[in-house]
């Protein structure tokens, strides 16, 4: 039975996607024009061909890999520093006092409105991009961590404490680790803000990348060639978001989880955490979890 | 009492460490101080059961002599010497398991042995000794979610003794079992330390488990001491002198 609901289920998926696709493709076929507007609308079939063509092109690959090294830089950036920055904010006095004000009062700039900040500071363009994706995806990391941190029960380093354990015992084999449920929540939201900004910044400054392309297309009025642009963001957007869901789920295999399959209501893999703050406190405690108690 | 499925333990006893309250005011630095000052000393290798009514500062008596919390006056000291922190030599054992979720249950024995820098080899091969010795042999791979409660706190015991303290102060350690199981853990608990000569304190809300336990009990807030006369001795649970101190315990609370 459950076998049989997951097939529904997967069909009920698949032909979501497929119902919307053929409404887009009778909307702009028909040239609809009801208030919405669907006659410059590029067909279903006429982006479909415009990928073809472009997927057979060298630059297609080129501005596709320009974009992902990007943001795989700006994002690895961002993990280790938001990682470092939150922890150190959560643990130490002196870290919250010096760092907390500051990142409270640059949190609500969109990194996007850091490029002239970007032009003035660096060098090179190039350099401009991976900057506003690093600070895009930065904060939601900080932000997690930090929440994650502080949400650590006592009990786990005072036990390294009476073993023995210092400091760095306890920030590696109890912080850290510890932190992690939580650390990748900040990280699915930073993967996702990362997208968006290494894109906008490649319409705003970049020479090569799929939101370069994007924008060239649209100026000489391409608009299948724009369409492609957003199909390939949309693949590569799933592609990274899974990469860093994947690793999380490998790195928390110690969570408990619920043991039913198929049959539990599982809303979409837990990627999109609400708020970062609220992923550790409902990650990482597994304490007042529901527990029986037998007899050994 | 009798080790007759666990093996003695592999290295030779160390001393146990005798630890003394001098004076001391138990509380937290943020204000909140327990009346009275405390003086205790408990003797090397001794068990030293501890029962009081709940907020009488068990708990914090135990952290106080951790080192996880300093006095707000007076002195702790271990073999006369003052304790500054928490250390290798007093192992601290929670009512509520402290294994991290994150380590297996073999990785969190072998944890005490890490930090003291044990090689891998030697640690593996102690983590399954201790293991086995709280009869959890086949559970080194599992994470401690997947054990029951009383499990969990054999591995918390195995974990605490095999660092070798020198000390073992446990918070209530069976408080949240059932009484079968509270008892097969008391059994078991008596088994593992012969032989490790490493001086217990046992905080217990539970009169029966103080008066089984220790060689003395402490009563607190008042801090008085009375002597145990058949420690650990299930035959003797019945016996005038046990009942006695059983009544006098109960009065006291």
């Amino acid at each position: 039975m459950s076998a049989g609901s997951r097939a529904g289920r997967r069909l009920v998926r698949a032909g979501s996607l497929l119902a919307a696709l053929g409404a887009w493709q009778l909307l702009t076929a028909y040239d609809v024009n009801l208030w919405l507007r669907f006659e410059q609308f590029p067909t279903v079939g006429e982006v479909a061909s415009a990928l073809a063509d472009r997927v057979g092109t060298a630059a297609y690959w080129q501005d596709l890999g320009h974009s992902l090294r990007r943001i795989v830089t700006g994002f690895l950036l961002a993990a280790v520093l938001g990682v470092a920055a939150g922890t150190a904010i959560a643990r130490s006095r002196w870290a919250a006092d010096l760092l907390g004000p500051l990142v409270e009062v640059v949190r609500p700039i969109p990194a996007i409105a850091l490029v002239p900040v970007a032009i003035l500071l660096l060098p090179t363009n190039e350099q401009g991009i991976v900057f506003i994706t690093c600070a895009a995806a930065f904060f939601p990391v900080l932000v997690s961590t930090r929440h994650a941190v502080r949400a650590l029960s006592p009990g786990w380093e005072e036990a390294v404490l009476t073993m023995g354990g210092g400091r760095a015992r306890v920030l590696w084999s109890v912080v850290l680790p510890g932190a992690l449920p939580g650390v990748f929540g900040g990280l699915s939201v930073g993967i996702g803000v990362a997208w968006i900004c290494v894109i906008s910044a490649e319409m705003i400054s970049g020479e090569y990348g799929v939101g370069y392309r994007t924008w060239q297309d649209y100026t000489v009025v391409d608009y299948p060639g724009v369409f492609v642009g957003m199909v390939t963001i949309g693949a590569l957007g799933l592609l990274t978001s899974t990469v860093v869901e994947l690793a999380g789920r490998r790195v928390t295999a110690w969570l408990p989880r619920p043991a039913a399959r198929g049959a539990a209501p599982r809303t979409a893999p837990s990627a999109p955490v609400p708020a970062p703050a609220s992923a550790p406190a409902s990650a990482d405690v597994p304490a007042p979890l529901p527990e029986k108690e037998p007899v050994p | 009492m009798s080790a007759t499925v666990t093996s003695p333990p592999a290295a030779p006893p160390l001393a146990g460490a005798e630890l003394a309250l001098d004076g001391v005011r138990l509380g937290h630095p943020d204000g909140s101080a327990l009346p009275g000052r405390l003086v205790l000393r408990v003797a090397p290798g001794e068990v030293l059961t501890v029962v009081g009514p709940s907020g009488c500062g068990k708990t914090t008596l135990l952290r106080t002599l951790a080192g996880l919390l300093p006095p707000l006056a007076g002195g702790v000291t271990q073999d006369g010497a003052p304790v500054r922190g928490p250390g290798a030599d007093r192992a601290l054992v929670f009512q509520h398991d402290a294994l991290l979720p994150w380590r297996s249950v073999r990785a969190n024995v072998e944890l005490p042995l890490a930090i003291r820098g044990v090689d891998r080899a030697a640690r593996r091969r102690d983590a399954e000794e201790w293991l086995e010795r709280v009869g959890l042999a086949g559970h080194a791979a599992r994470w401690p979610h997947q054990l029951s409660g009383g499990q969990r706190q054999r591995v918390q015991l195995a974990r605490a003794l095999a660092g070798r303290p020198r000390a073992v102060l446990m918070d209530e350690p069976f408080g949240a079992l059932d009484a079968h199981t509270r008892t097969g853990m008391q059994d078991l608990l008596t088994r593992i330390l012969d032989g490790t000569g490493a001086t217990v304190v046992f905080v217990t809300h539970d009169v029966d488990e103080a008066v089984h336990l220790g060689d003395r009990i402490a009563l607190l807030p008042s801090g008085r001491i009375l002597d145990v006369p058949h420690p650990r001795d299930r035959a003797a649970r019945d016996a005038p002198a046990t009942a006695a101190l059983r009544r006098r315990v109960l009065d006291s609370l």
